[in-house]
Parts: structure tokens; sequence; C-alpha cells
């Protein structure tokens, strides 16, 4: 039988993800993983999923041929457009099925977890949307480095927490999340951002964001003929925006998967998030997969110039792609992510999340034949890291 | 007979004492369990602190955080464990999340703890159905139990079958919260640990959680077999001496 790379029944990525969770988060996520596949397949769902993703996301977004680009490295570029959705980047595809789904559970309350704030400011949104009370966790450290991000929710009506405990960023929000949803099981649903954490939640974001890879699939065979890229390329912090780009792509090998991590000012510095290459397999977050530890199994901080990408694991299936070899994995430094984010804003009049530019930069590291079909997943816009350019180009 | 197993069997009322090792001071596990041992507590738990502890409160994480700066490890309290048993019988119990245990082997953490004296285990974060198919034979092997908690979320289906893995106390999660979050139990809990009562289950119980003075002890043994205290003993090494233990244990015992 054919190895498929996608979850199996048990809620597994070969030997990565699974359910290490304390007991007092059992009854939540057994409820979450009896009920996502049914909910999710119901007519009714799907319609009002797809019409949300239409009408105030905006889908579908255009799969744009990067004309230019293509150009100066002899292939074919092609980027998919998530930075035009709503809230400025994929987050949004996952939120709003999310809050579908926790309307459906009969829950009253959300909570979510943020590092930049870009999947806090996609649930506040989408909570202000059903008008569902919606709290947000975020790294005391991050909250002074996001400041718009902050006020984006604030003014969404949602409330943001600080996550006081351990490094104050994305991981401790993210267990914040976790104390609350422990505390408060009965009405609350956690909607967390990318495909992390104990089954079910990895394969249910990444069905999620998987409308991503469909649509490409549908827009390709009209530009192309072909639904088949090359490559499918896309940035990992967590993995979502890559999840979503890959899923109908996964058990296709004539599809060659790249995967770009962020290595930060360096592999060797001790300031890098590149996970496939300095993690180790563990426990993170209720998930057996591979992330940045010390020898005696506590999880270390990452560093990458992008807070995106400032995730000290990755997600299972990602975790699987690399240990299966099924996707390539390409580190990145902030120097050439940064100067990624220029070179596409001059060349094509986009300018991309930093974590986006972090794709890019796989052009100048690996050699692309004349006729490969490339699509880069240009998961966010640049907006929110302004302020990041500008210090970095002193423009 | 484990010595876990005799203190559930002989005694009643029982008092289970967590400390997080390498907290205040990276070398005051040694005299912690000796100073508990001496006053009338029947069970240790020694927390591995971890760096990311999912289901503690603020506390037991702040404690975990000094520990691990002060330098403990998993290799580290063993050496501090190994003359333990030339001190005291006291039932030991490791308490610590998966991760630190994976990396330094499974099967050599369980020898390593068959080798100092510790009676068994409590991993939050290692769920019944996983230890029971992958695990179990390891634990076994080197005669340490492992203890599951239950909440009032658990159903009865889930409780029955950690009831038939357990082979030595339930932890009972007296409330939907994280440890240390309460400081008296009210209708609903108390309702939820006579429903459990009634179940007639082998295991022994224990309740912890919320219990920081001697009238939450005092609700908890009435409706079990003893009660665990973290947070609250915790908060009394933070401000005391480690030879003032004795009376911290008083007056929880009231």
């Amino acid at each position: 039988m054919k190895i498929s790379f996608n979850v199996n029944k048990m809620g597994y990525y070969g030997d990565f993800g699974g359910a290490y969770i304390p007991e007092m988060m059992y009854s939540n996520i057994e409820e979450l993983r009896s009920k996502y596949l049914d909910i999710c397949s119901e007519k009714k769902f799907q319609s009002e999923f797809n019409e949300l993703l239409k009408q105030y996301v905006g889908r579908p977004t255009p799969l744009y041929f990067a004309e230019r680009l293509s150009k100066k490295y002899n292939t074919k570029i092609y980027l998919k457009r998530e930075d035009l959705c709503h809230t400025g980047a994929h987050k949004i595809n996952n939120t709003i099925g999310q809050i579908l789904l926790a309307k459906r559970l009969g829950k009253s309350r959300i909570i979510a977890e943020t590092g930049a704030g870009q999947h806090g400011v996609a649930t506040a949104t989408v909570c202000a949307l059903m008008g569902i009370k919606c709290i947000v966790y975020m790294g005391e450290v991050d909250i002074s480095r996001q400041a718009p991000n902050v006020a984006r929710m604030k003014m969404l009506g949602a409330e943001v927490k600080p996550a006081i405990s351990g490094s104050k960023t994305l991981k401790d929000a993210t267990n914040e999340a976790i104390r609350d949803w422990i505390n408060n099981p009965v009405d609350t649903h956690y909607i967390i951002g990318s495909v992390v954490g104990p089954h079910p939640y990895p394969d249910m974001v990444a069905r999620f964001q998987s409308v991503i890879g469909d649509e490409v699939k549908k827009q390709l065979k009209e530009l192309e003929g072909t639904k088949k890229p090359s490559y499918v390329i896309a940035c990992v912090g967590g993995g979502s925006n890559a999840a979503g780009l890959f899923y109908p792509y996964l058990d296709d090998e004539k599809v060659k998967i790249i995967c770009v991590e962020a290595a930060g000012k360096g592999i060797d510095t001790g300031m890098s998030a590149a996970t496939s290459i300095l993690g180790k397999e563990g426990i993170i977050h209720g998930a057996k997969t591979l992330l940045m530890q010390s020898t005696d199994g506590q999880i270390t901080e990452p560093y990458s110039i992008s807070a995106g990408l400032d995730y000290p694991g990755v997600g299972p299936m990602h975790a699987n792609l690399f240990r299966t070899k099924r996707g390539e994995f390409i580190s990145i430094t902030d120097k050439e992510a940064m100067e990624w984010g220029l070179s596409l804003s001059r060349l094509e009049g986009i300018i991309p999340a930093i974590e986006t530019s972090h794709a890019f930069a796989v052009l100048d590291k690996k050699k692309f034949k004349k006729d490969d079909i490339l699509v880069f997943n240009c998961s966010g816009r640049g907006d929110k890291d302004l302020d990041t350019y500008i210090d970095y180009f002193k423009l | 007979m484990n010595r876990i197993n005799k203190v559930l069997e002989t005694k009643k009322n029982i008092l289970s004492i967590y400390f997080t090792a390498g907290y205040p001071n990276l070398d005051d596990t040694e005299k912690i369990i000796n100073e508990l041992s001496k006053s009338d507590v029947d069970m240790i738990e020694i927390g591995l602190p971890f760096s990311d502890p999912l289901a503690d409160g603020p506390t037991i994480q702040k404690s975990s955080t000094i520990a691990l700066k002060n330098g403990m490890n998993t290799e580290n309290l063993f050496v501090q464990l190994k003359n333990i048993r030339n001190k005291t019988n006291i039932p030991l119990i490791i308490m610590g999340y998966f991760n630190p245990i994976l990396q330094f082997g499974v099967e050599k953490f369980c020898k390593s703890c068959n080798d100092v004296g510790i009676d068994g285990m409590i991993i939050p974060d290692l769920p019944v159905d996983i230890y029971e198919k992958k695990y179990k034979p390891l634990f076994d092997k080197h005669g340490l139990l492992n203890m599951f908690l239950i909440t009032p979320q658990t159903s009865d289906k889930r409780i029955k079958f950690i009831d038939k893995v357990s082979n030595g106390f339930i932890y009972m999660v007296s409330s939907f919260s994280i440890t240390g979050a309460v400081n008296s139990f009210g209708f609903e809990q108390k309702n939820y640990f006579k429903r459990i009562n009634k179940m007639n289950l082998k295991s022994k119980l224990l309740i912890g959680f919320g219990i920081s003075n001697s009238s939450t002890f005092k609700d908890a043994i009435e409706n079990s077999n003893g009660a665990i205290i973290g947070s609250a003993f915790i908060n009394f090494l933070k401000e005391n001496k480690i030879e003032d233990i004795g009376k911290f244990v008083q007056l929880i015992r009231g």
C-alpha cells in the first residue's frame, strides 16, 4: 500500500502527532476529535464556510503569474495571493472555520494565542463577526513589540491578556491559553492558529487552510493546463500556510514540496528558529513533533526577525515531511529574508510579510528549470512589518 | 509490596506533599525530603521541573523556572537522590512532564528511579491510553506505579478504564482548574467527590489541586483517602526555613 503523508486515524503523521495532553484537557479534545469531521462535512457547514470565505474573506485569492520575477530567474513563478485576504494573511481561513465549529459545539467564549498578533487579529475579527466573546493571550514581550496589532484586537472588541510566564512570547501565550481552557472546559473553544497542538488540531487547521491548495489546483489548470506545479513552496513557523498549500499535493510525489524555515541570525548562532535542523523529537503543546530543546528536554526559545516564524516546534505534518524526505527544508537568514522583502516590492509591487519573504529567498538557494512551475504561498502582506522594514533599511 | 500501596492500605487521612526539586536552592532536595519524613506526612511527590508545565499554576511554574535556573535537571536529581533510601522509608513519587523523561530515555528513567528507590510516577501529559499501549511494561519491570488524574469532566467510562489500568492511587483533581487556583470547596465539588466515591473503584482516591489549609484538607479527607498539597507548600518554602516544615504540616493537619 502506498504511504500517505496525511494524518492517520489515530492522529499521527508517521511517528509524529498524537495527543499528549493532561487529563484536564481530555474532555475538550475528545469532544472535538469525535465531532470535527462530521461537523465539517455537513452540507450546511460547508455552504456557510464557503460563503464567508467568498463574501467576507475575499476568496478565491488570485494565483498571480509574477512575470518580472519569472524572467529574472528564468522559470515560471506563481504567487498564491493570501496576502489579499481580509486581515492581511491566510490566518483567517482557519478562524472562520473554527468559529463556525465552535458555534455548532455550543461554545460562547473563544480563546486564542498569538505571537505577532496576526492570528489574534484574525480570531478577534471572526468573534466580532459572530458576536462572541474573545480573549487573546499574547506574550508580554510581543505585546510591546506589536502595538498596532494589539490595538486592532482591542478595536475589534477582544480582550488581550499578557502571558507573563517563562519567556513571555508565543510558546508562553500558548501555555496560558491551554490553562485558560483547563479552567473553563465547558463554555470555551480554543482556536489554535497553526497546525500544532494535540490531534485533531493539526488536521483540523490543515483542512480549513486546504482551500489554498484546492484553489491553486483549479487556477493552475486554467492558466497552465495542468493542476500540478513542479514545486509548492511556503514558509514554515508552525506551518499552517504551508499545510494549506501542500494539502491536496501531499500524496502526489510528482509535486515537490519545499518548506522554508527561519535561520534567524544563522543556524549556529544560537539565535535561530530552524527547527528541522536544530530540533529533536519531543513533545510540545500536546503533540509529538520536532522541537528545539535542551539535552535535558527543556523547550528553548527560538529567534527570528519575523515573529510569525519563531515557534520552537513545527507541526507534526511537517516533522513527518522532513523525516520521510517528502519535503525539502531550506533555512533562510533574517538578512536574506529582509532583502527579499525589498526585492519582491520592487520587482512585483507586492510588499510581503517578513514571514513570506523567507519563502522567496529559495530562488537564490536552488536552481530551477525554465519550464518548472513554482507556486509560492504569498501568505501575508507586509503592512504589519513596516516598522521592522523601516528600522532595517532606514527608510 | 510497593511503599505507596502499603501506605494506601494501612493509613487513613493520607497527606502527600509536593515540592519542586531544585527549589528554593539546588541542593535542598534531600533536606526537604528528610524534614517532610520527620513530620506527619505520608507520601512525597518530587517535582522534576519543566520549562512549560501546562497543567500547573503560576506558583509551581515559577518554582520550576527558578529550579531550572539553579541548574536542576534529570541527571542531577538522580544524583541527589542516590542515598535517600538510607535515610527514609517514606513513599517517593516523581511528578514530571513527559518530554524531559523522553529525552532522558523512558527505560533509563525507570531504571534510575528503581535504583534510587522511587516508588511511582505522576506524568500529567502522558495519557493513560498511550501509557497502557506503550510504556506500562517498562514501569512494571522496574516496580514503578503510575498514577493518573481524573477531573469533574472525566466520564464514568473513562474513570473505570483509568481504575483498571491504575495500580496505585487515582489523583482526583478537585475542580476544573490548574494547581493552586482555589481556596475552598463548594457544593459542586463535594457532589463530584460523592459521585466518584459511589463508583466503588478498586483504586484509592487522593484529592489534589486547591488544597491549601486545614479546612480544605478536612473537606478532602472526608471524601477520599487523602489529599495532595503542592502550591501552598511551595509558597511556604518561599517565606520559611526548611527546618520549619513540621509547623506547616501541623497547620494542615489541624
